[in-house]
C-alpha cells in the first residue's frame, strides 16, 4: 500500500460514484486490547459485502484522512486512513495503520464481492 | 502403540506460541501430528511495518506462512477448515464438533491439544475449545483421547491451579523459533522480545497444559 495522497484517492472515489459496489468497512483495536490493558475496551466491528451505491464521496483532512460517502438513505464514514491502493482486481482499498503498522480501520469498495 | 497427536486451533500462529515445541518433539520421535487450523486469520491487525499486506492479500500470505510453520516442526497433515477469522463463535457448534469427530475417528489420536474454554481470551479460541470439548464428551468414555488445553487468561492459574503438564522444549528451541518466525506477518514482536527479554525466553522454552476435566 502507498501513503495516501488525497488527490489520488479523490480521483479514485470519483470513478465510483453511481456504481453498484460491495463495501468492506472495519474498525478494530485488536481482540487482545482488554487482555493487554484492562482499562481499554476491546472493540471490533466489520461489515463485509454490504451492497452500496455512492451518490458522492470525499476525502478530507491533512492526514490521517477521513472519507465520507453519501448513499441514498444515509452515510458511510471512516476516520484514521493512512494508506491506499487500487489492487490487482481493481478494488479501492483504504486502510489506517497505527505506528506499529497494525490495521486499525479499513474502507474498501469493489465492483465484485470480496472473498469470504 | 498409537501416539498420534491432534492439534486444533482457529488461527495460523496459535500453534506457534504454546505448542510448537511439543509438536516438534513429537515429530522428531517419528510420531504423527495432525493440525486442524480453522481459519486463515484473515482479520489480523499486523500488516508489517511499513505495511506489506492488505486486508485482501493477508489470507494468502498467512496461508503460506502456515505451511512454512508446519514444515518447520515436521507437521505433514495440515487440515484447513476454511472458516473465517472472528466468526467461529457464530457458527453451529454441534456441526463443528461433528467435523472434529470425523477427523478424530479417522486419525484416532492418543492426545488432543486445543484452547481451554473460559481461559483463552479470544472469542475464536473459546469457541474452538468448546466445540472440541463437545466432540470429545460425545465419545464413549473408553474411546476418548487425552484432552490437553492451553490457557492464558490472567486468572488461569488462580482458578485452574498450576498447569498439569509443563514440557521443557529447549531441546527443540530452534525448530520452535523457526515455526514462530514463519508467521512473519504476526510474530515479529515476539521474535524481538525473545531475543531481548530473559523472561520471554524462559516462557517460550516451557509449554504449559491443563488436562480438561471430562
Amino acid at each position: 500500500m502507498q501513503p495516501i495522497q488525497a488527490n489520488d484517492v479523490q480521483n479514485a472515489l470519483d470513478q465510483l460514484i453511481g456504481k453498484d459496489l460491495y463495501l468492506h468497512l472495519e474498525t478494530t483495536n485488536g481482540a487482545y486490547a482488554n487482555h493487554n490493558n484492562e482499562s481499554v475496551l476491546t472493540v471490533n466491528a466489520y461489515i463485509r459485502n454490504g451492497k452500496v451505491t455512492p451518490l458522492s464521496g470525499k476525502i478530507m483532512g491533512i492526514g490521517p484522512f477521513r472519507v465520507g460517502l453519501k448513499i441514498e438513505l444515509g452515510w458511510i464514514y471512516a476516520e484514521g486512513l493512512t494508506h491506499w491502493e487500487i489492487d490487482s482486481e481493481g478494488r479501492l482499498l483504504l486502510a489506517g495503520h497505527d505506528q506499529e503498522g497494525r490495521l486499525a480501520v479499513a474502507l474498501q469498495l469493489s465492483s465484485s464481492p470480496f472473498d469470504v | 502403540m498409537n501416539d498420534h497427536l491432534l492439534v486444533i486451533f482457529p488461527h495460523p500462529d496459535d500453534e506457534a506460541f504454546g505448542v510448537s515445541g511439543t509438536i516438534a518433539k513429537h515429530t522428531k520421535k517419528g510420531s504423527p501430528v495432525t493440525y486442524i487450523c480453522l481459519t486463515l486469520g484473515q482479520m489480523g491487525r499486523n500488516m508489517g511495518n511499513p505495511p506489506f499486506a492488505t486486508r485482501e492479500s493477508l489470507p494468502l500470505i498467512r496461508q503460506k506462512e502456515l505451511e512454512n510453520a508446519c514444515a518447520a516442526v515436521g507437521i505433514e497433515d495440515l487440515r484447513q477448515f476454511g472458516l473465517r477469522d472472528k466468526t467461529i463463535e457464530f457458527e453451529d457448534e454441534q456441526l463443528l464438533a461433528e467435523q472434529f469427530l470425523s477427523v478424530i475417528d479417522e486419525v484416532k489420536p492418543a492426545t488432543i491439544i486445543t484452547f481451554y474454554p473460559g481461559y483463552s481470551v479470544h472469542p475464536d479460541h473459546e469457541a474452538t475449545g468448546r466445540a472440541v470439548v463437545r466432540a470429545v464428551k460425545s465419545m464413549d468414555e473408553s474411546a476418548r483421547p487425552e484432552l490437553l488445553c492451553v490457557a492464558f487468561a490472567r486468572n488461569s492459574e488462580e482458578n485452574l491451579g498450576a498447569p498439569h503438564i509443563v514440557t521443557d522444549v529447549s531441546d527443540v528451541f530452534e525448530d520452535k523459533m523457526n515455526c514462530i518466525k514463519a508467521h512473519r506477518s504476526q510474530t515479529q514482536w515476539l521474535v524481538n522480545s525473545v531475543e531481548k527479554d530473559p523472561a520471554m525466553l524462559e516462557w517460550v522454552q516451557k509449554e504449559r497444559f491443563w488436562r480438561y476435566p471430562l
